[in-house]
């Protein structure tokens, strides 16, 4: 056993690209899907149906569909409309599309359950419209929604391993590769296991700073 | 895509729809167990569970099913790709549900449970009829978010070789060169059984708000 995890050891270069690829990857995405996310919201929010049914129809339906067959959709689909792209980049569009109905509606959530009064006195006291959203409406937004961004950021790490099902080289596929180099299963799994698991407590850990700034602000 | 590859994709529906059951109905007790574990803080036994369910909420199912499909004979126990998906759902969902037990566990009010204990009920008596009937209400909506978030991770079970709906489109596309009409049909034949669940979820909820508001 000990023997098999000097193997991985060997290998860790392999590994850790892959954990780089894995990190960059989530992180691009996150970004991305936010502010696709952040650009839906309004549109989600909007009176007229003729603006709020498209949007809402796609937060609906990606919150319906299966991630990794989205992931297959992009990857074969988009040929078909003359864009090519390699596994990098469609992975890449595919978890930030997926990823940015989820943002959008979380959001939303967050908006509307803000207390109105604030935003009232703010606009009492003439803040121009796009001061009042950048002062007044986005901070306390961001961090009300903060620990549901977190979750949300932890569940595109996980949806990035998804993607060696189109041989995109993160994590899963190192770990894969690996294994099927050497058969040590047990130890390039469960080292790929305990990668994913100290990326999530690096996110958990932010979410809990954001908390206690959170806090102290109230 | 004749007719016969597109009933293809329905007999891995029907296989999709029975291991997420499977997985489901074995995940729920094993949930609460884990939670229970953590709520009487049983010495050792609560730190392993927190390990487990930190550890086993930050995995990916594919990498789960990956260590599970090729470790476990490796160290003598012969899986098949059906029996690893099992498993690996199982230990997936268990984690996520434990969180949801736990947390209506967690707001459950102490006084009817010392009410209980003065009454002389002992301590199965009081967990079955006192604190179960309570928290299942309760749990509810996130166990039905749970078992949404389930059936969309389950596309994974292909990778480790069983003949889901995935699995019956990849063949279907490798075979006919056109990949893209049968991962519509897969995307077709999941999006209503999430729906039904999100729905289901957000009936739960409403039905709870205008019970309250009732009382």
């Amino acid at each position: 056993m000990i023997h098999d995890f000097g193997i991985v050891w060997s290998e860790r270069a392999l590994l850790l690209s892959g954990l780089a690829n894995t990190a960059i990857l989530s992180a691009l995405s996150a970004v991305a899907a936010l502010l696709l996310g952040a650009a839906l919201t309004p549109a989600l929010m909007a009176r007229h149906a003729a603006v709020s049914w498209p949007a809402r129809g796609f937060v609906d339906t990606m919150r319906c569909v299966p991630f990794l067959l989205f992931a297959y959709i992009v990857y074969y689909g988009l040929p078909s409309f003359g864009i090519r792209l390699d596994n990098w980049t469609s992975g890449l569009a595919a978890l930030t599309l997926y990823n940015a109905a989820y943002m959008a509606e979380i959001l939303r959530g967050a908006w509307a359950a803000q207390p109105r009064e604030p935003i009232e006195a703010g606009v009492a006291f003439g803040f121009p419209e796009l001061r009042l959203f950048r002062r007044i409406i986005l901070p306390p937004l961001l961090l009300a929604a903060g620990p549901v961004l977190g979750n949300q950021m932890i569940q595109i790490i996980k949806d990035s391993a998804f993607l060696t099902v189109i041989a995109l080289p993160e994590l899963t596929h190192a770990a894969s590769s690996i294994q099927s180099r050497h058969y040590v299963p047990f130890a390039a799994f469960i080292t790929a296991v305990f990668l994913y698991w100290g990326l999530c407590l690096v996110i958990e850990a932010g979410v809990t700073t954001i908390g206690r700034v959170a806090d102290i602000r109230r | 895509m004749s007719g016969a590859d597109i009933a293809a994709i329905f007999q891995g529906a029907i296989v999709t729809v029975s291991l997420s059951l499977i997985g489901i109905l074995i995940g729920l007790p094993i949930g609460l167990g884990l939670a229970l574990i953590r709520w009487a803080n049983v010495p050792v036994a609560a730190r392993l569970v927190t390990i487990y369910v930190s550890m086993l909420r930050a995995t990916p199912l594919v990498t789960l099913l990956l260590l599970l499909f090729f470790a476990l004979p490796n160290i003598g126990v012969p899986v098949d790709p059906v029996s690893a998906a099992i498993l690996g759902l199982v230990m997936n969902t268990s984690a996520f549900n434990c969180e949801v037990w736990r947390s209506s566990l967690m707001n459950f009010p102490k006084d009817q449970y010392e009410a209980a204990q003065a009454v002389g009920m002992r301590a199965g008596q009081r967990f079955r009829r006192i604190v179960l009937p309570q928290i299942i209400p309760v749990s509810l909506p996130g166990l039905v978010n749970e078992m949404s978030l389930l059936i969309k991770v389950t596309p994974v079970l292909a990778v480790v070789g069983v003949v889901d709906i995935t699995r019956a489109a990849v063949r279907i596309g490798a075979e006919t060169y056109e990949p893209l009409p049968p991962f519509l049909v897969a995307i077709a034949l999941y999006v209503p059984i999430v729906y039904a669940l999100v729905s289901l979820q957000r009936w739960i909820e409403r039905r709870q708000r205008a019970n309250e508001a009732a009382a």
